[in-house]
């Protein structure tokens, strides 16, 4: 009876264990360190694996880091190109997962649009203010 | 003791900076004061106290006196000298230290040397900088101490971080901080020019040098800053628009502008006021730089609100001097006259589109670096990063270099296309031809592309100046300018190459394998442990082969330091002129291989040579101007005398 306890208990605790092993002591998947056989389908994973967030990381992409998290989003990224889908449903799913915050390229959004709205006012008011002054000279 | 030394000359220099700003204050009014004769003085004295306080810390970390806190924290015994100095200002309180020691003695240096301005402009502008460096010893007496002592003091350190362990990281730091803090001196100068309503060309003459200085650091600080990012991170990246990337980026962007308007001011009385905002603007992207790295907001901004004492009080001293300072010149920019006029085509004009462009630059990058940081206050997390920055800021850097062809070539005030049609015709044909050759031959980014092509276009333009023109008697000046704009068309080819024609491989090698990575072969011959005074390792011996050639060693390691524990990848760099290998090691594989991850980096060295080369140019630039300016002190000398000796003889 205690052993059957014991096992229970055992099995019932592996769940919970589970996720915390899978952190660290697991393997990285297969695709974490290892390119696509097709070069054109690696390019495209490349491309896109540098405009994502390494979320364990300060400032580095999923392309150029060595946290073991980012090593898990290489490998989807890679399996998911190589199944076919297009670059940016996987961006998509990324961040209904993760949120905006794992895309490094910002989409036009209620939360975004000064990033681009500012840059075009400056260019405007720059280029009004240079070609009233040019007038005034005339 | 020594501590307390340093703490005790800490403090006299703040007591000196308060002197020096009341006496600066009054002196800069119109009635002379007793006091102003105490100002040049106090700014000296100051420097030495200051100086003598970073020493001592210096003392603490080279002795590892483990009773002092911030010794504690960031060094232990174990630790090769070298990193045991360096510790000394890769933290905190001792960056800080370093901030205010720079600054006392940039105030030391104008007060010991400068003597072309009116005395009241003198003194305002010493009082200038006293005030801004009073706000930093407070800062460092109130909240951030270095010569705090530990008791019982701890039987050893807690280490440095591995990634700082490094030589690049032990002067990479100074250099940025002589940049920062160089630029104090150009925001007294311009404070001072406000006060005193005194915007000349003499102005711009005696401030260029100053900030010609700091500019030259800055670039020196940038360049090696990315060069280490680039080995040390082991993956090849060099430059990642990181905040703390950025944060070194503004301050030179803006001093870059401020070069070329202050140039424009010297030689033309032209651009009074807004050479006066970018010298305000300057030193403000360095407090707004400082502010970012130091307040911890940037790893959270919930983490800056749980502990906000040291980031609110840079907050509230940015706010101070650069308000106080913009205050001051929404005041006064009226009262400047407008400064002499010139027509679009023309050197000035070019030099406004260098301006403009730089801003606008500049404002791209402060958007998109504090951006992110302000959502997060409102709880909405968003990224902005390489793809935000490198379009958007192309958009203003390419138009600008396109101008870089065409702008050193003009003559001042008015000049006409058609006197300097051949030259820029002959440099524009070379980069459309470069462009045009590549967009066929190969299939490359567009941004890359005109990278290559505007490149060749401006490396062709640089040296046109030169054109007609006796080598022997051309001012060292104008090398500068050839050899700088050279430069960043170095630059510019090397990180377009480097983008477009890289290529990587990610494998999983046995021992003996051969692999080939563009024109490499590279061989896996072993895997050994190595040690170090600090760090264990796997080292893979590996010989890596060019286009067949003789094979030459290469050993990446994947390196544990143990105080704090944390990993490395120190990866092998294989350099030859026309681009390097990286060679990084990873883990070994479950079946026994070994991870490596290759690159074949085409020119990418060039990036950093170009920035050593932009450097070179502001040397030259500096040299020249001072010589020149010396020259003409002798001899505006000789001639008071000979007035003096005729004066007498009649």
């Amino acid at each position: 009876m205690k052993r059957l306890i014991a096992l229970l208990a055992l099995v019932l605790a592996l769940p919970l264990a589970a996720p915390v092993l899978g952190q660290d002591t697991m393997p990285p998947a297969p695709y974490a360190y290892q390119q696509l056989e097709d070069p054109a389908l690696e390019a495209k994973a490349q491309e896109l694996m540098f405009t994502l967030r390494c979320l364990k990381c300060q400032s580095q992409s999923i392309a150029d880091s060595d946290a073991p998290m980012a090593g898990d989003m290489r490998h989807q990224v890679r399996t998911r190109i190589a199944a076919g889908e297009d670059p940016e449903a996987i961006r998509a799913w990324l961040v209904s997962r993760y949120g905006d915050y794992v895309s490094y390229k910002p989409h036009l959004s209620s939360s975004t649009w000064p990033l681009f709205a500012i840059p075009v006012i400056v260019v405007l008011v720059a280029g009004f203010a240079i070609v009233r002054r040019m007038r005034a000279r005339k | 003791m020594i501590p307390e030394i340093g703490l005790a000359a800490l403090w006299l220099s703040a007591a000196l900076a308060a002197l020096q700003l009341i006496g600066g204050l009054l002196g800069a009014g119109e009635k002379s004061h007793p006091l102003a004769a105490l100002v040049r003085p106090a700014a000296l004295l100051q420097a030495g106290l200051c100086g003598l306080a970073f020493l001592c810390l210096l003392y603490s970390f080279i002795v590892t006196d483990l009773s002092v806190l911030l010794v504690a924290n960031n060094s232990h015994s174990m630790k090769p000298m070298v990193f045991k100095i360096a510790g000394a200002w890769s933290n905190h309180e001792g960056s800080m230290l370093m901030w205010v020691t720079i600054m006392a003695v940039a105030g030391g240096a104008i007060a010991l040397i400068e003597r072309r301005l009116p005395e009241r402009t003198m003194l305002a502008t010493l009082g200038a900088q006293a005030f801004v460096g009073l706000g930093f010893y407070a800062f460092l007496l109130i909240s951030s101490n270095p010569f705090e002592r530990l008791n019982p003091a701890p039987p050893e350190g807690s280490g440095l971080n591995p990634l700082l362990q490094d030589v690049a990281a032990a002067y990479h730091p100074t250099t940025l901080y002589v940049g920062y803090v160089g630029l104090s001196v150009a925001f007294s100068f311009a404070v001072g020019a406000l006060l005193t309503r005194n915007v000349t060309p003499d102005f711009a003459r005696v401030m260029r040098p100053w900030v010609l200085g700091a500019w030259i650091f800055l670039t020196i600080g940038i360049t090696a800053g990315s060069y280490w990012a680039y080995y040390e991170l082991g993956w090849g990246g060099w430059w990642f628009w990181d905040p703390v990337e950025n944060a070194s980026l503004m301050p030179w962007l803006a001093a870059t502008a401020l070069l070329h308007s202050a140039s424009v001011l010297a030689a033309r009385d032209a651009l009074r006021t807004w050479t006066i905002m970018l010298g305000v603007v300057a030193f403000s992207m360095s407090m707004v730089g400082t502010f970012l790295v130091r307040s911890g907001i940037l790893t959270s901004v919930h983490a800056f609100a749980v502990d906000p004492e040291r980031g609110s009080f840079i907050l509230a001293l940015l706010a101070i001097n650069i308000g106080g300072a913009l205050a001051l010149f929404a005041t006064r920019a009226g009262t400047v006259a407008e400064g002499e006029r010139f027509s679009p085509m023309s050197r000035e004009g070019a030099l406004v589109v260098n301006n403009v462009m730089l801003s606008a630059i500049l404002g791209i990058v402060l958007l998109g670096t504090l951006y992110p940081l302000l959502t997060e206050a409102f709880g909405v997390k968003v990224s902005v990063g390489p793809p935000y920055f490198d379009p958007v800021s192309a958009i203003f850097f390419f138009p600008m270099m396109a101008v870089l062809v065409i702008g050193p070539l003009l003559r001042w005030r008015k000049d006409s296309f058609a006197r300097v049609k051949w030259p820029v015709l002959i440099a524009a044909a070379l980069g459309l031809a470069v462009l045009i050759g590549t967009a066929v031959l190969t299939d490359i980014a567009v941004l890359a592309l005109l990278g290559l092509g505007l490149s060749i276009a401006v490396a062709v333009s640089s040296f046109m100046p030169l054109r007609g023109r006796s080598l022997r008697r051309l001012p060292l000046a104008v090398w500068g300018m050839c050899i700088g704009h050279f430069g960043l068309a170095v630059a510019l080819f090397g990180m377009s190459a480097d983008s477009a024609f890289q290529q990587e491989r990610l494998i999983a090698s046995d021992i003996g394998d051969v692999v080939d990575i563009g024109p490499w072969q590279v061989r896996l011959d072993a895997v050994k442990p190595a040690a170090g005074p600090n760090w264990v390792a796997m080292e893979a011996e590996m010989q890596v082969a060019y286009e067949g050639g003789k094979w030459r060693d290469a050993r990446p390691q994947d390196r544990h330091f143990w105080a704090p524990p944390q990993e490395t990848s120190e990866v092998a760099l294989i350099t030859r002129w026309n681009g390097q290998l990286y060679v990084a090691m990873g883990n070994q594989v479950q079946d026994g291989r070994w991870q490596l991850r290759l690159w074949w980096k085409p020119f990418v060295t060039w990036i950093w040579y170009g920035g050593l080369l932009i450097a070179l140019g502001g040397v030259l630039a500096l040299v020249g101007r001072v010589v020149s300016d010396l020259r003409r002190r002798s001899a505006a000398g000789k001639l008071a005398e000979r007035r003096e000796e005729q004066e007498a003889r009649a």
